[in-house]
C-alpha cells in the first residue's frame, strides 16, 4: 500500500511510466512475442503425464481379435451405401441388432441460411443410427460414446466397419460399468448437433429433429473415429472443438499412452514428434506444430465431429487413421486394440475427467504448455494497452499548458466530449450490427442485382459492409460538436484502449489463440494511433492490421504451416470460403467468432480508424 | 430543473420497458450477479404460489423475502414490472430531492463560514460554486437510473430495487428533518434486510445537528432525543414484525428471513465474499467465522461515526458502501445505490488518488464475471477459483474506491482548516501521507 498512498513515490512511478512509455511498450511487445515463441522450446515445456488415478494405475489387456471381419463389414457397408445412395439405415439397424445392441434412429432436417459450396449442401435431411450397449456391471447412469461419421463417397467405410466390429466384441465382455453408445451420424456435424441436442433435450440452433427413443446415462467421454483405409501408418489426434474449447488433457494423455504401449505411430496436427529439440529444425518443427494448433483453435470451428460434444461438458476427441508412404503399416486389429484399451480405461473412470488441464497448447504430443505459461505472453501484450491508457489519463488530468484554469473550464470541456465520444462509439457499433445482419438478410437482393452465386453474395456483402464502414464513421463528430478538440480524441482513445483491453482479455480467457492473434495485430494499432501521425502510411498500416486482413494473412500462414503453399488467386478463393464457413458455423453450431469480430472487434478497430482521422 | 428530470425518468422507463420485452430479460433474471437467493423474483413467484395454495410460503427452502413483500405482490403480481420501474423512479426522485436539499445546506454552511472568515485564504479554490453544484442532483438521479447495474437489477425484477427505494426514502426524510418518517423508513429498511441498522448512527447525528442538539453524552437533551428516536424506530419495527405475524399467523418467517441472512446457508456464488469462504471451510469453524464476517459489517459504524460526526451524509454514503460490500448476499443493485452518490462528492476529484486504477478494475471485473461464469459452469474448463478471484478483485476495487473517497474527504476538510499549501516546520512544501 505504500506505493498507493505515498504521493512522492507515486509521482516518481507515474513520471517514470509516462516518460518511458514508448520504450516500455516496445519492450513489452517484443517480450510478449519472444515469450510466445519460447513456449515451443522443449526445455520450457512440461512433459504430459496422466493425472487421473482411475486411468493411470490400472492395467488393462487388449485382445480385440476380429480386425479382418471388421474390414469385411466395412466393405459390406460400402456396398449398401452405394446401393442406397446415402446412409443405409435399414442395413445398419439390422446389423446392430444382430450384434445385440438396442438400436434407435433419429431423423433430422435443416435448411442452411445459404448454400454451403464446400460441402455442396443446402437442404439437409438425414438419419442418425445409434445402438446402446447396456452396462452389465453397474446402474446405467453413465455412458461413453464411440461415433463414426457416414460420409458420402468412399470415405470412412473402414471406420464404420471397425465400430461395428468393436460393438460385437464389446457385447461379449462383462466388465462394462458404463453404457456404450455406438453412433453413426450422417452429414457430419449437422447430424452430430441434432443427436446431441436430442440427447440433452435442448434446442439452441432451431434445427428440426425427431426426439430420441432411447438414452443411456450422462455421457462421460466420446471419441469420434475417422478411418478410410485398410491399413494405416499413423494415428492422428484432433482436439480443437467449437469456440476453441479443448478436452481435458488426460484424454490426449490416454491416447498417447496407448499408442506407446501398442506401438502405433501417433501424431498431432499431422506432425510426428522429434527428439532433436536442440537443433534448429527440431525447434522449428515444434513451433510449426504449436502454431497449427493456435491457428486451428483461433478459428473457433470444430475440427472433427467431436467438437460439439465439448459444449455439453463431455470430453471428446477425434482419432484419424492416416495412410502415408511409410514402410511400417498398422492393421485394423491393432487399431481395434487401441480403442478397446482406451474404452476400458475410460470405463474405469469414477468421476468426470477433471484432474488435468483444460487450457493448454501442445508443441508435440508428449509435451504441453499450460495456461500459467502461455498467459504471460498475452499479459505482456495487454499491459501495453494499460500503459497507454495510463499515459492518456495523465495527459488528460494535467491541465493543458498555457491556461491556468480551475474547475469551471474543465466542466465546460467535458460536456461536448461526452457527445463527441458517444457518436463514434454508437456509429461504429451500428456498422458492426450491419456487418452482422446484412450479409444473410441481403442475400436475395444481392442475387437479383449481381451475377454471383449465393455464397459469393453473402461473402461479398460482408466485405462491402466492412469496407463501407471505413468510409462512414470518421468526421461524424464534426457535425455534432463542431471542431474536434485535442481533448476529444484523447478521451476517445482512452475509451477505445480500455475497451480493447477488456475485450481482448475476455477473448483470451475463452479462446487464448484468438485473443493472442488479435492482440498481436490490434495492440500496435491501438498504441501508436493519434491524429498527428502521417495520414496515408498510418491508414495503410491500420488497414493491414485490421481484423479482415489478419484473417487473410492467417489463411496464407495456415497453408504455409501445413506445407501446402498456395498462389494468391487460390488463397483469395480460400479466404472467401473461410468467411462463408465462419458465418455458417455461427448459424449452424453457434460458433462465436463471427459475432465477436463483427459486433465487438471490428467496431473497436473502427474507433482507432476514427482517431486517425480526427479533425 | 423539473424538465430534465422528467426527460431522464421517461428515458429510464423506456429502456427498462424495452428490455422487459426483449429476450434478454430471462437471461438477466438468471444471472447470479444480479439476483441473490434473497431477492430473486423466481423465488417470490414460488412463495406466492405456496401462499395461494394455503401453505406457508416459508415451507421448504425457497422463499426468503419478508411477509410484507409477499403481501405487496399478492396484490401487484400482475403489475410487477410497473412496480419495479416505479421503485427505481421513486429512488431516483428521492435521491434527487435529498441531494438538492443537502446541497443547499452545504452551501449555506459554507456561506456562514466564509462570512465568519473561518477558511484560510489559499483555500478559495476549494470553495464550491453554486454553478458547479446546480447539476449535481440531476447527475445523482442519472447515475442511479442509467447505471447498467440498476437497469439489470430492475429488469431481473430483483427485490433489491424495493429495498433501495426504502433506503432512498429514509435518506430523503432524514435530510428533510422529519424524525418520525425517518425512523419509520429506517425500521422498514431494517425489517427488509437487517444491515441498514447501521444507518441509525448517521441519522441520529444528522437529526441532532439539524435540531441544534449537541452530541454530548453528558447532556440530557441528547439522550432524550436518542430515546425518542429509538422509541419511534423500535416501535415501528415492532408494529411491522407483529403485522407480519398476524398476516401469516406464524413466526416461520423469522428464521427463514433473518436466520437466512445471518447464518448464510445458501452458498450460491455471488459477487460477495461469503460463498467461497464458507464453502471451503471446515464445518466446526463455521460459527466462529460467521460471527467474524457478520460483525465486520457493524464494526465500522463506531469509528466512522466518531471520525465523521460533522458530516453525517458522507457517513451514510460510507455505511451504504460498507453494507453493499460486506453483506451476505450482495447484488449489483446494492452497489448501484452507493454509486449514485458519487456525483455528490465530485468536488473531491482533485484529491482522489486511485480513481483511474479502480475504475479500470471495476470495469474489467464487470466484464469478466459472465465470461468466467461461462467457463466454469457451461464449458467446465475453468473452476470456482477463477470466478472467486474476480469476485475478490471486484471487492478490493470497491474497498479502494470507498477508502479513496474517505481519504479525499478528510483531506479536503484538513485543507479547509489548515490551508491548501501546507508548509513543514522548516518551510519546505509538505505532503499529506496516509499511514
Amino acid at each position: 500500500m505504500g506505493l498507493l498512498s505515498d504521493p512522492n513515490r507515486r509521482r516518481a512511478l507515474i513520471s517514470l511510466l509516462t516518460r518511458l512509455n514508448a520504450p516500455i511498450c516496445v519492450v513489452c511487445y517484443m517480450a510478449g512475442v519472444v515469450w510466445f515463441m519460447g513456449l515451443a522450446f522443449e526445455p520450457f515445456t512440461l512433459r504430459t503425464y496422466m493425472s487421473e488415478n482411475a486411468m493411470g494405475s490400472t492395467m488393462v489387456e487388449e485382445r480385440f481379435p476380429s480386425g479382418e471381419r471388421a474390414l469385411a463389414t466395412g466393405r459390406e457397408f460400402a456396398a449398401h451405401k452405394k446401393k442406397v445412395g446415402g446412409m443405409p439405415v435399414d442395413w445398419l439397424v439390422k446389423t446392430m441388432q444382430a450384434r445385440g445392441l438396442e438400436v434407435f434412429t433419429q431423423t433430422f432436417s435443416r435448411t442452411l441460411p445459404f448454400p454451403d459450396e464446400n460441402k455442396e449442401r443446402y437442404m439437409v435431411k438425414g438419419t442418425n443410427v445409434y445402438g446402446i450397449l447396456r452396462a452389465p456391471r453397474a446402474p446405467r447412469t453413465e455412458a461413453l460414446v464411440l461415433s463414426a461419421p457416414c460420409t458420402q463417397g468412399d470415405h470412412n467405410n473402414q471406420a464404420v466397419g471397425l465400430l461395428l466390429g468393436l460393438a460385437q466384441y464389446f457385447r461379449n465382455q462383462i466388465y462394462w460399468a458404463k453404457d456404450i453408445i455406438f453412433l453413426i451420424n450422417e452429414h457430419d456435424l449437422i447430424g452430430m448437433q441434432a443427436w446431441l441436442e436430442g440427447y440433452h433435450h435442448t434446442n439452441t440452433t432451431g434445427m428440426d429433429w425427431s426426439p430420441l427413443q432411447g438414452r443411456g446415462g450422462s455421457i462421460q467421454a466420446a471419441l469420434s473415429l475417422e478411418l478410410s483405409s485398410d491399413v494405416i501408418t499413423s494415428m492422428d489426434l484432433v482436439l480443437e472443438g467449437l469456440n476453441g474449447q479443448l478436452p481435458n488433457l488426460d484424454l490426449a494423455n490416454l491416447f498417447y499412452a496407448f499408442c506407446q504401449k501398442i506401438g502405433v505411430l501417433c501424431t498431432i496436427q499431422g506432425k510426428l514428434q522429434r527428439n532433436d529439440w536442440d537443433s534448429v529444425s527440431g525447434y522449428s518443427h515444434s513451433v510449426q506444430t504449436m502454431m497449427l494448433m493456435v491457428m486451428k483453435q483461433a478459428s473457433g470451428r470444430p475440427w472433427g465431429d467431436h467438437g460439439l460434444f465439448l459444449r455439453y461438458h463431455i470430453e471428446a476427441a477425434t482419432i484419424k487413421g492416416i495412410n502415408s508412404f511409410r514402410q511400417y503399416k498398422t492393421d485394423t486389429n491393432t487399431i481395434g486394440r487401441l480403442l478397446e484399451g482406451m474404452y476400458r480405461k475410460l470405463n474405469n473412470l469414477l468421476e468426470r475427467l477433471h484432474q488435468s488441464y483444460f487450457f493448454y497448447l501442445m508443441p508435440s504430443l508428449s509435451h504441453f504448455v499450460s495456461i500459467g505459461y502461455y498467459m504471460p505472453a498475452f499479459g505482456l501484450l495487454a499491459v501495453i494497452l494499460l500503459l497507454r491508457a495510463l499515459d492518456l489519463w495523465v495527459q488528460l488530468a494535467s491541465p493543458p499548458p498555457g491556461t491556468e484554469d480551475g474547475v469551471v473550464d474543465t466542466e465546460q470541456m467535458w460536456s461536448p466530449d461526452v457527445l463527441s465520444v458517444l457518436t463514434p462509439l454508437v456509429i461504429s457499433h451500428l456498422t458492426g450490427v450491419a456487418l452482422y445482419y446484412l450479409p444473410i438478410h441481403f442475400q436475395k437482393m444481392a442475387l437479383e442485382h449481381f451475377p454471383v452465386s449465393d455464397t459469393e453474395a453473402v461473402v461479398l456483402t460482408a466485405i462491402a459492409v466492412y469496407t463501407a464502414g471505413l468510409a462512414l464513421p470518421h468526421n461524424t463528430h464534426r457535425f455534432v460538436s463542431g471542431e474536434g478538440t485535442e481533448h476529444g480524441w484523447r478521451v476517445l482513445k482512452l475509451v477505445a484502449v480500455l475497451y480493447l483491453a477488456v475485450l481482448l482479455g475476455c477473448t483470451a480467457l475463452i479462446n487464448f489463440s484468438l485473443g493472442f492473434i488479435l492482440a498481436l495485430t490490434l495492440v500496435p494499432v491501438a498504441a501508436f494511433v493519434t491524429p498527428h501521425v502521417p495520414k496515408v502510411p498510418s491508414a495503410f498500416v491500420l488497414v493491414i492490421l485490421s481484423p479482415a486482413c489478419t484473417l487473410l494473412f492467417s489463411v496464407f500462414f495456415f497453408q504455409e504451416l501445413q506445407e501446402v503453399p498456395i498462389s494468391f488467386q487460390d488463397g483469395w478463393v480460400l479466404y472467401l470460403s473461410v468467411i462463408s464457413q465462419g458465418i455458417l458455423d455461427h448459424s449452424l453450431y453457434g460458433s462465436l467468432v463471427y459475432p465477436l469480430i463483427a459486433l465487438l472487434v471490428y467496431p473497436c478497430w473502427l474507433l482507432f480508424w476514427n482517431i486517425l482521422f480526427w479533425e | 430543473m423539473a424538465a430534465p428530470l422528467t426527460l431522464l425518468l421517461i428515458l429510464a422507463v423506456t429502456i427498462r420497458a424495452a428490455l422487459y420485452r426483449s429476450s434478454l430479460a430471462d437471461l438477466i433474471a438468471e444471472r447470479v450477479e444480479v439476483v441473490s437467493p434473497l431477492t430473486a423474483w423466481k423465488r417470490v413467484v414460488e412463495g406466492l404460489a405456496l401462499l395461494d395454495l394455503g401453505v406457508s410460503p416459508y415451507a421448504g427452502d425457497v422463499f426468503h423475502e419478508t411477509p410484507l413483500i409477499i403481501y405487496l405482490f399478492h396484490f401487484l403480481v400482475d403489475y410487477a414490472e410497473i412496480t419495479f420501474m416505479l421503485a427505481d423512479v421513486i429512488t431516483a426522485v428521492a435521491l434527487y430531492l435529498a441531494v438538492k436539499d443537502y446541497n443547499k445546506q452545504v452551501f449555506r454552511k459554507q456561506k456562514y463560514a466564509l462570512e465568519a472568515e473561518r477558511y484560510p485564504l489559499d483555500c478559495l479554490e476549494l470553495i464550491r460554486s453554486p454553478k458547479e453544484m446546480y447539476y449535481i442532483p440531476l447527475k445523482v438521479a442519472m447515475f442511479y437510473l442509467l447505471n447498467p447495474f440498476t437497469i439489470l437489477s430492475c429488469v431481473a425484477k430483483s427485490t433489491c430495487g424495493l429495498n433501495n427505494a426504502v433506503i432512498a426514502l429514509f435518506i430523503l426524510t432524514t435530510i428533510k428533518g422529519n424524525v418520525l418518517l425517518s425512523a419509520i423508513f429506517l425500521s422498514l429498511a431494517t425489517y427488509q434486510s437487517i444491515y441498514p441498522l447501521t444507518l441509525c448512527a448517521p441519522a441520529l447525528l444528522y437529526l441532532t445537528q439539524r435540531q441544534y442538539i449537541p452530541v454530548n453524552f453528558r447532556r440530557f437533551s441528547f439522550w432524550w432525543f436518542v430515546a425518542q428516536y429509538a422509541f419511534m424506530y423500535l416501535g415501528s419495527l415492532f408494529v411491522m414484525i407483529c403485522l407480519s405475524f398476524f398476516l401469516l399467523g406464524s413466526w416461520d418467517y423469522l428464521p427463514s428471513v433473518y436466520g437466512f441472512i445471518l447464518s448464510v446457508p445458501d452458498l450460491t456464488p455471488n459477487i460477495g465474499l461469503f460463498w467461497y469462504f464458507f464453502a471451503e471451510m471446515f464445518e466446526h469453524f463455521r460459527l466462529f467465522f460467521l460471527c467474524v464476517f457478520q460483525i465486520n459489517i457493524f464494526f465500522y459504524t463506531i469509528p466512522l461515526s466518531i471520525k465523521l460526526k460533522e458530516h453525517p451524509v458522507f457517513l451514510i454514503f460510507m455505511q451504504l458502501a460498507v453494507i453493499s460490500i460486506f453483506k451476505s448476499y450482495p447484488t449489483v443493485g446494492d452497489i448501484a445505490l452507493y454509486l449514485a452518490f458519487l456525483p455528490v462528492w465530485s468536488h473531491l476529484h482533485r484529491f482522489l488518488r486511485n480513481i483511474f486504477l479502480v475504475s479500470c478494475v471495476l470495469l474489467a471485473c464487470s466484464a469478466l464475471f459472465p465470461v468466467l461464469w461461462h467457463l466454469w459452469i457451461y464449458a467446465g474448463s475453468a473452476n470456482s477459483n477463477f470466478y472467486y478471484a474476480i469476485t475478490l478483485l471486484f471487492n478490493v476495487a470497491q474497498i479502494l474506491l470507498v477508502s479513496d473517497y474517505f481519504y479525499a474527504f478528510l483531506r479536503r476538510e484538513h485543507h479547509l482548516s489548515y490551508g491548501l499549501y501546507l508548509k513543514r516546520k522548516d518551510g519546505s512544501e509538505a505532503t499529506l501521507v496516509l499511514k
